[in-house]
């Protein structure tokens, strides 16, 4: 209790101060005059009697100050005292404040932004109730695009009733094509949006519930069910306003009235976690068992585990029931394709982006040290500035702990002025990266500086205040007294130590930015190669289109001469547009979406059982498709005469045609003119054509075959046009000209092609330029730094460089010996920075595309850029040394 | 040791205060500084001013209590008295003090080489 008791007395204490101090001196003096009294009556004179008194009391100010200490709270009255004379001593010294919380808030900010998308990305949970047990179940790697990485109804069926370790498996049609959706809201040309077919139990296998409204259920996907939407928040927002009586209300969706049952809450964002970098307006119930029972593998699987299994255990159930699942269970030939393997969905969906996140965050941490080191020098200089007054201090009778202390605390303010400022960097950094939606990286709509990022944010500026302010600290306390009173000229001890000090200091700084130069480096490299890959089109000066066409046709034959014909007026209409050289249609377009029809194999030669590899993937064209997209052909390209009625005709790709000739025996190896066939169908190879890049530009590429929009049905129809103006130029007059010829026509999103690759190179792009953006500041800093030690060392000789001058020493000598100086740390830090380089560089070497990690475009450029930065930030303080006037400087010793 | 006055242990000018409060009565911080040096024949290192220290611990613990007055030759001086939970403090201090004494003597008294039952 007395314990409690006393802790109470003591707060009280701390807050009675000016009394209980007054009161302290009272009993003092009372106490002084007691003994004097007494040694009195002992006979000593009155002066005696009062000495003697003084000297049992023995010194009167340690007395006050353990009684206070006993008594209060010390240690808050000293924080106190402390930090009103750091704030005191920071405001009068204004431009090195605001140098130095600048320097803190480059550093902390961009921690605590990279740390968000970290946390974000890699540590957070996704926003799923038990995220955890959520997996993404596919093939372990996909070699022929999603077509290998997707299952049929049958599969989804047996796959659904063999495995006992899932809640319920779900999926989604991850063919569904972007703008897939036209919708007609009020008057005017229908509007585009993009939907996903889910499977019905899809939101409650994730564990959404829809903000307003209900999720599909069962009887949604079934046959003859009426037609019905769920709406993203965001599309709700955007394109109902926000109408809160939206459900129940029913629109006409591609030709159908179709009623909205449900909007989705914000935080669900389908694009972010499972098609990064795409919008998803609206999502439509699949019916199983309608068409696309018929058209092989559609949908990726999404599990929920059941509480207590292990992935472990999962996934040998999947494998169990993996070689079971059948294209089509009509088809026995269609069976033991399959492999099933559970990953998290996690990982899936952030798995790849670990490495390149990591990298990121040494940057930044990298970042963040050298923010520190160029603090510790400027504290350093400030130090040395304020060595007397510590040194009178301290003979005043301040502990050396006390002077600690006290630099400690300015260092923590300084630190907590820099993590506030950096923490609006960071908002904002933060808020600009939420709405880069084009950046293909997954949950960054859900970027945001949480409770976490405060933690890590006010972590990261003790750890900086500690790291800053520590030798300074030290190095001041540890001062000799006598030294520090005496050292009051230049060029003498303190001011030799401080200097190399300094010196240590800088090299670090400089070996530091080396690191994160030559990394930014490298990532640059990388990222140009992966600009001058050959993608086998030409996307500069081309754009696509969607085309909405309504054919009429009852048979076969009839619907695709409709197709034809229709097809044949768009490219006609839209290649009569002056500016448009080449035109054409395709179902798919590289980079985006792709499928697979099995591995036609040459006709009469026996196809090995159980050959590992994936099938060509797959795209209906119309002739001029290639032209328009700048692919290059051997052969010919398909004609308006290749009918339904013709023989069936291909194109294949090189590296398919190579593969195809190693099994075949054609004349020279060539494909053009040789027969394949595909089950039940044979094909004639009219032409070969360039490989193209499909799935991303740096992956190597698949192979592809290209079957004629006369012969087939292509899934959708993307018009593409290659331009002699700008692309974007285009766009109104060849949607005037769609508009002309189908009324019906939505306004659909013209898109260059440039965008896609853009697209697909924005992870790398993104990654690429903040490390570069981190190594400019990190540069900028270093250079800071070393212009702050050779300037104060210019400062400190400024009498030397007097007398030498005076001697006869020229203004070239003197710059010559001060640039020699900077070059000499630099060359010791750049010689150390080189070898971390190295290793650093070592570790990146799975980011880096085409370039060697001892790249020695990228050392010499940085070796370069260092040096250069050295010496401009050298020849300043040289030029003003070089300006010392002798006379002057003599005179102000 | 060296042959000088004697270092006070942590925490015992606490306990002296207490003990000479609970023997002579309310007394001010001079007369408890020279009682105790008196009783210890001036072999304890005191500054009298430490006193005033350990007299605010002890106060703040509710062990004492004190209040201004006049002392015998009309000097206004702050008087201490001992309180109840002051008298229980005490006694647990004495006991432990007991206690402490007795084991140090029994150490102290300890012979080379007189170690039982070792097991070497």
């Amino acid at each position: 209790m007395s314990i409690l008791r006393r802790a109470r007395e003591r707060w009280q204490a701390f807050r009675n101060k000016p009394r209980l101090d007054a009161e302290l001196e009272a009993e003092i003096a009372s106490h002084i005059d007691l003994a004097t009294d007494e040694n009195l009556r002992q006979g000593m004179t009155p002066a005696q009697a009062r000495r003697q008194a003084l000297l049992q009391f023995g010194s009167m100010n340690m007395a006050k100050d353990q009684q206070r200490e006993a008594r209060g709270l010390m240690k808050l009255d000293i924080l106190l005292q402390d930090l009103r004379y750091t704030i005191r001593s920071l405001s009068r010294d204004r431009g090195f404040t605001f140098v130095a919380v600048l320097i803190l808030a480059l550093g902390i900010g961009a921690n605590v932004a990279v740390f968000s998308v970290v946390n974000t990305l890699l540590l957070r949970p996704l926003p799923f109730p038990h995220s955890e047990q959520l997996v993404w179940i596919a093939p372990p790697s996909a070699t022929c695009g999603i077509s290998c990485a997707t299952y049929s109804t049958d599969g989804y069926d047996t796959f659904r009733a063999g495995t006992r370790s899932f809640q319920d498996v779900t999926g989604y049609n991850a063919f569904s094509t972007p703008d897939n959706l036209s919708i007609g809201i009020g008057a005017g040309a229908p509007v585009k949006a993009t939907s996903i077919d889910v499977i019905a139990n899809f939101f409650q296998v994730l564990g959404v519930q829809p903000a307003m409204g209900r999720a599909f259920t069962p009887t949604d996907a079934q046959n003859g069910a009426a037609p019905v939407v769920i709406l993203s928040d965001a599309w709700w927002r955007r394109q109902f306003n926000a109408d809160s009586a939206i459900v129940g209300k029913a629109f006409e969706i591609n030709g159908q009235q179709t009623t909205v049952i449900g909007v989705l809450p914000k935080f669900f964002d389908f694009g972010a976690v499972f098609s990064p970098g795409a919008k998803v307006d609206a999502f439509t119930p699949v019916n199983l068992y309608g068409p696309v029972r018929n058209q092989g593998n559609n949908f990726t699987f999404i599990g929920r585990l059941k509480p207590g299994i292990s992935l472990a255990e999962a996934r040998q159930d999947a494998a169990i029931v993996a070689p079971r699942l059948c294209n089509s269970n009509k088809d026995p030939g269609s069976c033991g394709y399959y492999d099933a393997v559970p990953v998290p969905l996690k990982d899936y969906v952030s798995g790849k982006l670990r490495r390149s996140l990591i990298v990121l965050w040494s940057a930044v941490g990298g970042i963040l040290l050298i923010a520190c080191v160029n603090l510790s020098n400027l504290l350093l200089a400030r130090a040395a500035a304020r060595a007397k007054e510590f040194a009178m201090r301290s003979a005043l009778g301040a502990s050396r702990a006390r002077i600690v202390r006290q630099l400690l605390t300015e260092s923590l303010i300084l630190s907590g002025a820099g993590a506030i400022c950096g923490l609006g960097l960071a908002a904002v950094l933060v808020a600009w990266l939420r709405q880069q939606g084009t950046i293909a990286l997954p949950l960054l709509s859900a970027l945001h500086i949480d409770g976490t990022a405060l933690g890590w944010t006010a972590l990261i500026a003790v750890f900086a205040a500690a790291l800053f302010g520590i030798v300074p600290g030290l190095r001041m306390a540890s001062g000799n007294l006598q030294e520090a009173l005496k050292d009051s000229g230049p060029g003498s001890g303190q001011g030799r130590k401080h200097e190399r000090a300094r010196s240590v200091l800088v090299v670090t700084e400089i070996a530091l930015a080396c690191v994160l130069l030559v990394g930014a480096g490298l990532l640059l490299r990388s990222f140009l190669k992966v600009l001058d890959v050959d993608l086998g089109f030409e996307p500069q000066h081309a754009a696509a289109v969607m085309v909405d066409y309504d054919v009429p046709g009852k048979t076969r034959e009839a619907y695709l001469q409709n197709q034809s014909l229709a097809f044949h007026q768009v490219l006609a209409r839209v290649g009569s547009i002056p500016g448009i050289q080449a035109a054409g249609i395709v179902d798919y377009l590289p980079l985006g979406q792709n499928r697979s029809w099995g591995l036609p194999f040459p006709k009469g030669v026996k196809k090995p059982d159980k050959l590992d590899v994936g099938g060509p993937l797959v795209y209906v064209v119309t002739p001029g498709y290639l032209r328009a997209m700048g692919i290059r052909l051997s052969g010919r390209d398909f004609t308006w005469d290749d009918g339904p009625s013709s023989e069936n005709v291909v194109m294949i790709d090189q590296a398919y045609a190579h593969f195809l000739a190693s099994y075949a025996n054609w004349p020279d190896g060539n494909a053009i003119g040789q027969m394949l066939s595909n089950g039940n169908q044979d094909v004639r190879v009219v032409g070969v054509v360039e490989n193209v890049h499909e799935e991303g530009t740096e992956r190597d590429t698949g192979w592809q075959i290209y079957y004629p929009a006369s012969q087939n049905f292509p899934n959708d129809a993307q018009l593409v046009v290659r331009t002699s103006l700008p692309p974007a130029t285009m766009a109104t007059s060849v949607l005037t000209a769609l508009r002309e010829l189908n009324p019906k026509q939505s306004a659909a999103e013209f898109r260059p092609l440039k965008t896609f690759v853009d697209h697909a190179n924005s992870p790398r792009q993104f990654f690429m330029l903040l490390v570069a953006a981190f190594a400019g500041l990190g540069l900028l800093l270093a250079a800071l730094g070393i212009y702050g030690v050779i300037s104060y060392s210019v400062t400190q000789r400024t009498q030397e460089i007097g007398v030498r001058m005076a001697l006869g020493a020229t203004m070239g000598q003197v710059q010559l010996d001060v640039i020699g100086k900077t070059l000499k740390l630099a060359l010791v830090g750049i010689a150390l920075g080189t070898i971390a380089s190295l290793f650093a560089a070592k570790a990146i070497a799975a980011l880096l595309f085409g370039t060697a990690p001892t790249d020695s475009a990228a050392f010499a450029a940085m070796i370069v850029l260092l040096g250069g930065v050295a010496l401009a930030a050298g020849w300043i303080p040289a030029r003003r040394a070089s300006r010392i006037n002798p006379m002057v400087a003599l005179r102000n010793n | 040791m060296s042959p000088g006055k004697l270092d006070l242990l942590q925490g015992t000018l606490d306990v002296m205060v207490l003990k000479t409060l609970a023997a002579m009565g309310p007394m001010h911080g001079y007369g408890i500084a020279r009682r105790i040096e008196q009783v210890s024949g001036h072999e304890v290192l005191l500054n009298q001013g430490t006193i005033y220290a350990s007299l605010v611990r002890v106060e703040q613990h509710g062990w004492i209590a004190s209040r201004w007055g006049t002392s015998e030759n009309n000097r206004k001086a702050k008087f201490y008295a001992i309180t109840e939970a002051g008298r229980r403090q005490l006694a647990k201090e004495a006991a432990y003090w007991d206690r402490l004494a007795s084991v140090m003597d029994k150490v102290m008294a300890m012979r080379r080489g007189a170690a039982e039952g070792d097991p070497a």
